[in-house]
């Protein structure tokens, strides 16, 4: 350690020896852009550059000399502060809980983070549930669907042919048998058909 | 030991891999700076073991995610250092709000770090009770700085982690850093001008 031997002077000495310098006048600008560079400077930390510049600026500088010196004490008492040890119930602790944790993130943790979300999914699983659970409406099997469907084609070739002009012009019994068997089927009761 | 010489991003990579082991070792390896690191910011060494254990179990449950983007200290001070922060912070409430009974002034790890030195070495009295004073006066200036620069000192002196690193601990410049380190400092040479004017002798 360098410069130690300037310890001597008290915590006011720093606000004096500033007030001369202050006098000597042009050290004021780069004191202010050297204090960043103090603690890199007492760590070891600057580059090459930084570093000489630094020292260019001590030799003139005694409040920058001051402080560097009683950074570097400061940084030696700090060693001082006494270590502690863990206790020796802190591993057990630790590993008390890592077996508590899940063995793998299960793929809903995902939701652990927003509560909402989580909150929303689980009502949309009730409504589904909701939904489930209510007793299903009559429905037709396969081949009754289609009988409805063939019905619902023959209607609408009814719809066209009927409004066909020309057609009209023809004798009618010629294409009216089938028409009117779909016709009945539909209006009365499609289910009863085959 | 091959073991140890496995880097702390292999071995986080390792646990990731089902490895158990390799967390054991992980935690050998950063219990002890963990610890003294939150008992300086918290002050109370039961809290601060109970933040170290948070701080691993936070490192466990990110293994199936973890990534070595940055260097595996600066995650782990970062958990660190939030945990402090917020504790310090809950522990002012909660002294405010205690205060309106009863006064709190003195810290109860000093009975404790007291006798455990005097069983540890009794050259002579004298010469402990200066010893003694010296290192509670630098305890206590250390505790009196705002946590931020208290944080910055803390990993800037004892962990010795790179300005890069602490200033993205901290969630700063390096500008911002080097500012809160300096004003540490001169905070620090101030509380302690005795010991440092000693220094010098």
């Amino acid at each position: 350690m360098t410069g130690l031997k300037t310890g001597h002077y008290n915590p006011g000495a720093a606000g004096k020896a500033a007030e001369e310098a202050g006098s000597e006048g042009k050290e004021d600008m780069s004191c202010g852009r050297m204090e960043k560079k103090i603690m890199g400077y007492v760590d070891g930390r600057l580059k090459e550059g930084e570093r000489l510049e630094m020292e260019k600026h001590l030799s003139t500088c005694a409040v920058c000399q001051l402080r560097v010196n009683e950074f570097r004490a400061v940084d030696v008492l700090l060693d001082e502060v006494p270590v502690i040890e863990p206790s020796a119930a802190f591993d057990v602790r630790v590993w008390a809980r890592v077996a508590a944790e899940p063995a793998k993130q299960s793929w809903w943790a995902w939701f652990a983070p927003s509560p909402r979300v989580a909150f929303a999914a689980s009502m949309l699983v009730l409504a589904m549930m909701w939904l489930g659970s209510r007793p299903p409406e009559p429905s037709l099997n396969a081949s009754e669907v289609e009988t409805i469907n063939q019905n619902m084609q023959v209607l609408e070739n009814y719809d066209v042919i009927s409004d066909f002009a020309p057609l009209s012009e023809l004798p009618q019994p010629a294409q009216g048998d089938d028409i009117d068997d779909a016709n009945q089927n539909q209006s009365t009761n499609p289910n009863l058909q085959m | 030991m091959a073991a140890m010489a496995r880097s702390d991003v292999q071995l986080m990579l390792d646990v990731k891999a089902g490895d158990e082991q390799s967390f054991a070792l992980l935690l050998h390896r950063y219990r002890s700076p963990l610890i003294n690191f939150l008992y300086r910011m918290v002050r109370n060494r039961e809290q601060a073991e109970d933040l170290a254990q948070e701080v691993f179990i936070r490192v466990y449950r990110a293994r199936e995610d973890y990534v070595p983007s940055a260097k595996f200290t600066t995650w782990l001070f970062r958990i660190a250092t939030n945990l402090a922060l917020n504790s310090v912070r809950d522990n002012r409430y909660q002294r405010m709000e205690i205060s309106l009974d009863a006064p709190v002034t003195t810290d109860a790890e000093d009975g404790d770090e007291k006798t455990m030195d005097v069983a540890e070495k009794h050259p002579n009295i004298e010469q402990h009770l200066i010893e003694e004073a010296r290192r509670k006066m630098i305890r206590q200036a250390i505790e009196k700085l705002p946590e931020k620069q208290r944080a910055a000192v803390l990993l800037h002196k004892y962990q010795e982690l790179d300005y890069g690193e602490i200033s993205k601990i901290l969630e700063c410049s390096e500008s911002a850093l080097k500012s809160l380190l300096f004003r540490a400092y001169e905070t620090l040479r101030v509380e302690l001008a005795p010991l440092v004017a000693q220094q010098g002798k």
